[in-house]
């Protein structure tokens, strides 16, 4: 019988990534959980394996190795629960490595249920290859040769509000059914219905027997001013794990040692980024950006409120290949601080794809991949801010809300050769308003502590108090319509060990006062030409902060950030912003 | 640490599984030699369909509609032909508006297949059948060379091999590709220039084999309707010694070509194969190792894309590289005798 998480103390989690597999251990040290540490090897999911287990197996290895400490038998299986000094009390496992799901959408209305459906199909590792819905003019069967061409793992299927619409549903649940049916068996997807649920019966006895294997969830439109995705979302996670249990090896067996605790990484992310957001006192949102060699994740929220995307080709591995039909050489060459050729950047984007775990080992490689991190960022933070609840406190309808904090994980982000570089790509790709405070999870620990969140709600926030997670900077970004020199801030930073430092910064500089960790002191901002530093424009104000690696940085660039379209001045400022932050 | 495996091999047993990507019949039979082109496996793919709302023609219910529905699934027709008539003082039918064959019935309604086709399952290699796989395939065995690329357009084909290049690192131009090369399968340096690519079309030939390719000849290369197959990747660098002696050597053999699309998931390459008689069953290749010192390796990340040495020395811990990153890395003295410090996740064990 597998552990609960509940009551337990020390935790294994696992997390198998497209390209690294990571081991992390958890206990209590002290009566308080602690981060102890993580054991990493490459994934296996790919050929000649084809099976997570070599790489997870090895990764435990390495973490034995590390910590000293016994944690699989003989046989090479966890030792679950922990006895004589041996094992751990529980074990879990979160996954984003394989191909994305390939999914079908179908709908109604192209603004209600299709968005609603797109929106959660986004909440995972997917790729929408297809949408079906009312004002689709295909005919049927041209609709149901859509879907038999792209053979999807996945179709989702929304429409109708509870009580409302089911007619229409029940059209185009007979439809996909159709082309179910018609699809081998082997091929068949795996539906979520999330519609009506007066006919939801009826769906599932129509549907089912047509599928590799049907759920139903809460609709996610009840109502046509309502969408509630969030147990759908859940929902999900488990068709996820169907999915890859039949298309990945190793993974039924990771299901069963973690007693069902199996998520996708994003999902167990995005509920650590959710469980912050309740427990923190914030009139902000809280912002999580996990740039993986699988999919940029951003998750943010607001209260409790989440959004979530999971953009599958604007991962840092073998989706760059597809890059280049969202976005173009010229929006990636804009970032780059050195003369590269735009065929050079072509050449690297497909090589990276090619071989996702390769590392840039010259600075001209790094710096090509530090534009596509900043790009990627950049893309993903627009595709998903389009989601976030118009009741997010933000400085004007088209701004980014107010974030506080930003954590930020994956390769490209989180083992830059600077923290001055990782928050270089931070500032141009998410481009911040007001007053926030930038964290590095360096360690990967966020799904690990997600995975363990809804079980034991000791576990992240005394791991999140420990100092496992590094405070990059304090940074201040403030809005103004002012031209380029002009002063629009001053700065008073004055330590608790009674350092005083000032400052006066003005419009389109990058500027940084040093507050080192374990440090702390109080900043008072005082905004000229009415510039808006959170507190409403003109307004200063003063907080308490705490130090962090860089300090406090002040990001006076404008947003959105306009470079010059010179390219020599363009590169010089990026070299001189890249100077500021030690990078 | 766990080492990828690429195979640039004189002499080795190559072992391929062709497999459907749905349930068909296998066509091959044990122990037949087969070529590339040879069909292994076949499967019945309906492509376009066509739905007739009987239910709606007629004006009638969907289960009064079933009752009217005269055919059944399987059975073929001819546009045209009447599938259910409602009776009346002016009958009103239903007619099948595309010849086709019937897929389903039910619900008032009526679909046919009416456009299918088969998918055939080729060889991709040139062999003997070693095993069937029932309903899904075949397992092909071939003695001979082989040596795997990163990157292929999908097409497969065989012909006799010419190389025209004198070092690695030659670019292949238009110029060189004139009518006495038509049929043949050409191997060169490198390549950027769209005019090779379409007058190679041209003529027709048969194969494509670079080093390195430019990547702005990505969508041009998919539309070619002969294989091009790219060893060691994108850009402008020279193909590596050893994929270059063992092609340049094999000058006017009959190879084969399969450019079929690199798949980590599944461990497909896109490969050269040369076929060579054997007086002695040579040993099957390794697919995966353990980086070691001694071992020859490839090198796959600028700046030294394609460049093959060996491992002289596993450094412990990380090493900062010239990035600045840090990384597991090893010291590889290359042929040209220069000792280099390359992280492991760049390097592939030549096996």
């Amino acid at each position: 019988m597998p552990a609960s998480l509940v009551d337990t103390e020390s935790i294994l989690s696992v997390d198998v990534g497209t390209v690294a597999t990571r081991a992390i251990l958890f206990d209590v040290v002290d009566g308080r959980y602690r981060f102890l540490a993580s054991g990493q090897a490459p994934s296996t999911a790919v050929a000649p394996f084809k099976n997570i287990g070599e790489g997870v197996q090895r990764a435990i290895e390495q973490l034995q190795m590390v910590t000293g400490r016994v944690l699989v038998d003989e046989q090479q299986r966890v030792i679950i629960p922990a006895r004589d000094g041996a094992g751990v009390d529980a074990f879990a496992v979160t996954m984003s490595a394989g191909p994305a799901i390939k999914t079908v959408v179908v709908g109604l209305l192209n603004d209600v249920s299709l968005e609603s459906a797109q929106r959660l199909a986004r909440s995972t590792y997917s790729r929408v290859v297809e949408v079906i819905g009312l004002n689709d003019r295909r005919k049927a069967e041209e609709q149901i040769d859509g879907i038999l061409r792209h053979q999807p793992d996945l179709i989702v299927i929304a429409g109708g509000t509870d009580d409302g619409a089911s007619r229409s549903v029940q059209r185009i649940t007979e439809l996909t059914g159709l082309a179910c049916y018609l699809l081998p068996n082997e091929k068949r997807p795996a539906v979520l219905y999330a519609g009506n649920q007066k006919i939801a019966k009826m769906v599932k006895d129509k549907l089912g027997p047509w599928t590799s294997t049907l759920s139903v969830s809460p609709n996610i439109r009840p109502s046509l001013e309502v969408e509630d995705l969030q147990a759908a979302q859940f929902t999900l996670t488990q068709l996820y794990a169907h999915l890859r249990r039949n298309r990945i090896g190793g993974v039924e067996d990771m299901i069963n040692l973690a007693g069902g605790n199996f998520l996708p990484t994003c999902y167990a992310y995005s509920r650590m980024i959710r469980f912050l957001s309740e427990i923190y006192d914030s009139k902000k949102g809280i912002l999580g950006v996990d740039l993986g060699a699988s999919a940029a994740t951003v998750a943010a929220g607001f209260g409790g409120l989440l959004t979530l995307g999971v953009h599958t080709h604007l991962g840092m591995g073998e989706g760059l290949s597809n890059l280049l039909r969202y976005t173009n050489l010229d929006a990636i060459m804009r970032w780059l601080s050195l003369d590269i050729p735009a065929d050079v950047i072509r050449d690297y984007i497909y090589n990276k794809s090619i071989y996702p775990a390769s590392l840039p080992a010259s600075a001209e490689s790094l710096a090509i991949e530090q534009a596509l991190a900043r790009q990627n960022l950049y893309m993903a933070m627009a595709a998903t801010s389009r989601d976030f609840p118009a009741s997010a406190r933000r400085p004007s309808p088209d701004r980014m809300p107010y974030f506080e904090p930003i954590l930020a994980s994956g390769g490209a982000l989180a083992t830059a050769p600077t923290l001055g570089q990782s928050l270089m790509m931070l500032l141009d790709g998410i481009q911040p308003s007001g007053v926030t405070t930038f964290i590095l999870d360096q360690n990967n620990l966020l799904p690990a502590l997600g995975a363990a969140a809804s079980h034991n709600t000791y576990l992240p926030i005394q791991v999140l108090e420990s100092g496992a997670f590094m405070g990059l900077a304090t940074v201040v970004s403030p809005l103004v319509d002012a031209r380029p020199g002009v002063p629009i801030l001053r700065l008073r930073l004055v330590t608790k060990s009674g350092g005083e430092n000032r400052l006066e910064v003005k419009q389109g500089a990058l500027e940084i006062l040093p507050l080192p960790s374990g440090q702390s002191g109080r900043l008072y901002l005082q905004p000229l030409h009415h510039a808006d530093v959170g507190f409403g424009p003109g307004r200063g104000g003063e907080f308490p902060v705490s130090g962090t690696a860089l300090g406090v940085v002040v990001d006076a660039r404008g947003r959105p950030l306009q470079l010059p379209v010179d390219h020599i001045r363009r590169r010089e400022l990026l070299k001189k912003w890249s100077w500021t932050l030690g990078s | 640490m766990l080492a990828p495996i690429i195979h640039i091999l004189p002499l080795t047993t190559i072992h391929r599984e062709r497999i459907l990507p749905m349930i068909g019949h296998v066509v091959a039979r044990l122990d037949q030699k087969v070529t590339p082109s040879d069909v292994v496996a076949e499967a019945s793919l309906g492509r376009e369909h066509a739905l007739i709302d009987v239910a709606r023609v007629l004006g009638v219910s969907p289960e009064e509609a079933d009752k009217l529905i005269k055919c059944k699934v399987g059975e073929r027709l001819q546009a045209g032909y009447v599938v259910a008539q409602r009776a009346g003082l002016v009958p009103v039918v239903a007619r099948v508006p595309k010849d086709g064959r019937v897929v389903a019935v039910g619900g008032g309604q009526i679909l046919m297949e009416t456009s299918g086709g088969t998918y055939e399952l080729r060889a991709g290699i040139p062999g003997t059948v070693l095993q069937l796989i029932p309903d899904h395939g075949a397992e092909i065995v071939v003695h001979g060379s082989l040596i795997q690329g990163v990157w292929g357009n999908g097409r497969v084909d065989q012909g006799v091999m010419l190389p025209v290049l004198e070092s690695p690192g030659d670019c292949l131009v238009a110029s060189q590709v004139d009518v006495s090369l038509r049929g043949s399968i050409l191997v060169s340096g490198t390549c950027e220039d769209p005019k090779v690519l379409q007058t190679a079309g041209e003529l027709p030939l048969r194969g494509l084999i670079l080093g390195s390719m430019s990547s702005a000849l990505v969508p041009l290369a998919m539309q070619m309707r002969y294989p091009i197959l790219v060893i060691d990747g994108f850009g402008n660098s020279p193909m590596n010694s050893a994929a270059f002696k063992l092609l340049t050597s094999s000058a006017k053999r009959e190879v084969t070509v399969n450019a079929e699309p690199y798949d980590r998931y599944t461990g497909s390459h896109p490969e050269v194969i040369i076929p060579l008689p054997i007086s002695q069953e040579p040993t099957v290749a390794k697919e995966v190792d353990v980086f070691s010192v001694g071992q020859q390796v490839r090198i796959y990340r600028a700046p030294h894309v394609g460049v093959l040495g060996t491992i002289t020395n596993i450094l412990p811990g990380l090493t900062i590289l010239p990035s600045g990153l840090r990384a597991q890395a090893a010291e590889v003295r290359t042929e040209e005798d220069e000792k280099i410090v390359i992280p492991l996740t760049n390097l592939e064990v030549l096996g």
